[in-house]
């Protein structure tokens, strides 16, 4: 608060406030500093990065994992100051790092059963692999292995599998019952409107992962019930948006223009709305996506989801709860970590996504 | 004011009966005979049909709703499947103040950090700690709570060991031990609800800034601390409020996961309990309980609007 009453003249603060009108937070014009300065940062990063990888593998793991973050850190910022030089200050470097991570998880997920990785599920075959094996870019088990001497990166990758799949199922039934029912309410209006409304306000009234769980006490976990489980988390917000959109879109000419020439409300509907709403539903998919994926793993942790020896990463953090966390950290850093950029690239282009296409929704 | 509210009112009614009607008919969704899930298998068949018969299951399906309504509605959720059979609502009664407590602990925790946070960010909006703030935030945002809890549980209680991990005293015995013992647990629940209030409060504050009243308060020679407090602050926090409002009625169900991991006995405790040994009739009375709770809370939420904003006590008269 001492910082607020240092700035409280009136420049200052007429400042803050032109400032917070002329540029959108985050886009302010940053100095660029020589190009060398930023080659230099760059290089030391990358430099750091494999003193991290290579040159300390015998060393303590967090300190090998720190060396390795701060290469990353440098590596970010004199790269970003470089790319900012080449294509203007607009570039936003952490955008594309999120989709080239999202696009290499997606490949690497379907193409999992091809690769050349570790055993993933077959503990009888894994009987004479090294448990708790540490991670280690150069050995045979990069991500390490956990208790059974299973390998962690084809865990992983098999877990991403069963995360995509499931929400993606989930997210594509939502959007198709959700685009429905909410471009019915927003088409038809009064008794319509408001039996939807209240049976999309129940579904809310349960908290989601209290409805997941009272789903999975009388489900088998398989990945369809589990789809199906995830799209009831999704459709209420589905709805609200298309029931949103088609009523400002319901008000247009186009949709006048159709009905004088005598289209159904079918056709108006299904021809004249579904197209326009489902530009906003498609960019709040990736959020949803993120949202489920989170979900999904929640249960899985709680050992509810997807059973082990089936991996998911919610199942796997769950195998580091109490000691195995303290002496094997990678047991839970690894999946935690893949699950959280997983999840934060799916949340940053989604924001970008929804601002870009659903100007009423950029302020939430 | 008033005919609005009863309309709400109404909805609510009928959201509720809705939901309860979901929560009755989760049996249905069983894939075995409930009475096969309580007996366990290789019984008599007269056995299967007493239960049955306990049960109610063999009466049409719309009086059995009626007849389980009818005691839900009088406080009566039914006994437990499993041993030791014991009556939901004293094991829900148990529990649920554990909830209600972390749940308002963690949001009290999330208001105090998110205020100055957010008053700090808005005022220079666009500035360095604006940055900063903005993308912590964000990055806070994206942590799952099971790997947030996990991670402050491996630092605060098992490296440093500041704080008691798996352990509840209850309020009753004593107040500074319920406290010391709740703190992480409310931390954890506090991190990601004090990044979301964060966001919409910074929002709604740039937005409250550049309006014209601010700019008199500026003429007048008020200092910042006065603009932002007495002037910005309550304008600015509708989004806030019905934030707020969702948050409670939403973490008193779901503190789930925080309870497992700290083994809590709280309300998330139970349900996973019950939902492990496949206890439906424990599941039901929690989620129904859960439900009315959350309806009860928008309802508020709605009156509390009245309070925040005169114009809109005025509009609806």
């Amino acid at each position: 608060m001492s910082e607020l009453t240092q700035v409280s003249t009136p420049p200052a603060y007429g400042q803050a406030v032109d400032a917070a009108v002329s540029s959108p937070p985050g886009r302010r014009r940053r100095r660029s500093g020589s190009p060398w300065g930023a080659a230099a940062l760059a290089v030391l990063g990358v430099a750091g990065i494999a003193v991290g990888v290579a040159a300390l593998r015998g060393a303590n793991g967090w300190l090998q994992l720190a060396v390795i973050v701060a290469g990353l850190g440098l590596a970010y910022a004199g790269v970003g100051r470089l790319l900012r030089r080449r294509f203007g200050a607009g570039f936003d470097l952490m955008s594309w790092l999120c989709a080239g991570w999202l696009v290499l998880l997606v490949l690497a997920a379907l193409l999992a059963p091809v690769l050349p990785l570790g055993e993933h599920q077959d503990l009888a075959s894994t009987l004479d692999a090294p448990v708790f094996a540490r991670p280690d870019l150069f050995s045979e088990y990069p991500l390490g292995t956990n208790n059974f001497g299973l390998d962690l990166l084809s865990r992983v990758l098999h877990g991403a599998r069963a995360s995509l799949i499931v929400a993606l199922g989930a997210v594509a039934i939502g959007l198709v019952v959700g685009a429905a029912l909410g471009i019915v309410s927003g088409f038809f209006r009064k008794a319509t409107d408001a039996v939807i409304g209240v049976l999309t306000n129940s579904l809310l009234a349960v908290p989601p992962l209290i409805l997941l769980i009272a789903l999975a006490t009388v489900l088998d976990p398989s990945l369809r019930n589990l789809a199906f489980a995830l799209a009831l988390l999704a459709l209420p917000s589905v709805v609200r948006i298309a029931r949103a959109s088609t009523m400002t879109f319901v008000q247009r000419e186009f949709v006048l223009a159709a009905r004088a020439m005598g289209a159904s409300r079918m056709r108006v509907m299904t021809r004249e709305l579904l197209p326009n709403v489902m530009l906003p539903l498609l960019s709040y998919a990736m959020v949803m996506i993120s949202v489920l994926i989170v979900a999904e793993a929640s249960l899985s942790f709680l050992g509810l989801g997807i059973q082990p020896p089936d991996p998911s990463w919610g199942n796997m953090i769950a195998e580091g709860e109490g000691d195995a966390f303290e002496q094997h950290p990678h047991i839970v850093l690894v999946p935690g970590l893949v699950l959280f950029l997983t999840v934060f690239s799916l949340n940053l282009l989604g924001e970008k996504a929804r601002k870009r296409f659903d100007p009423r929704q950029a302020k939430l | 004011m008033g005919r609005t509210l009863l309309k709400r009112a109404g909805e609510l009614a009928a959201v509720l009966l809705i939901v309860s009607f979901g929560t009755f008919m989760l049996v249905s969704l069983l894939p075995n005979d409930p009475a096969v899930v309580i007996l366990g298998e290789g019984r008599e068949p007269a056995e299967y049909a007493a239960v049955r018969e306990d049960l109610g299951l063999d009466d049409p399906l719309p009086v059995r709703y009626v007849d389980w309504l009818g005691s839900a509605v009088t406080g009566d959720l039914g006994e437990s499947v499993v041993p030791p059979y014991s009556d939901v609502l004293d094991r829900v009664a148990a529990a649920l103040p554990v909830s209600v407590e972390l749940a308002v602990l963690g949001l009290g925790m999330a208001l105090v950090f998110s205020i100055p946070l957010a008053m700090w960010s808005a005022y220079r909006a666009g500035g360095r700690a604006d940055r900063i703030i903005s993308a912590s935030a964000f990055g806070v945002l994206s942590v799952p709570s099971f790997l947030a809890g996990l991670l402050v549980i491996m630092v605060f209680a098992n490296q440093l060991g500041w704080f008691p991990r798996a352990q509840w005293v209850r309020i009753s015995d004593s107040l500074g031990d319920n406290l010391y013992h709740a703190f992480l647990p409310a931390l954890v629940i506090a991190l990601a609800e004090t990044a979301l209030f964060t966001r919409i409060l910074r929002n709604d504050l740039i937005t409250t800034l550049q309006e014209d009243f601010i700019l008199a308060a500026k003429a007048k020679g008020m200092s910042a601390r006065h603009i932002l407090l007495s002037d910005a602050l309550r304008p600015s926090s509708f989004s806030m409020v019905t934030l707020l409002g969702i948050s409670l009625g939403r973490l008193i169900g779901s503190t789930v996961i925080v309870e497992y991991l700290f083994a809590l006995p709280g309300m998330g405790s139970l349900v996973i309990g019950a939902a492990n040994t496949g206890d439906f009739t424990m599941v039901q009375g929690a989620v129904l309980v859960i439900a009315v709770i959350y309806v009860l809370t928008n309802l508020l939420i709605d009156l509390s609007y009245g309070v925040l904003d005169p114009r809109i006590r005025r509009a609806h008269v």
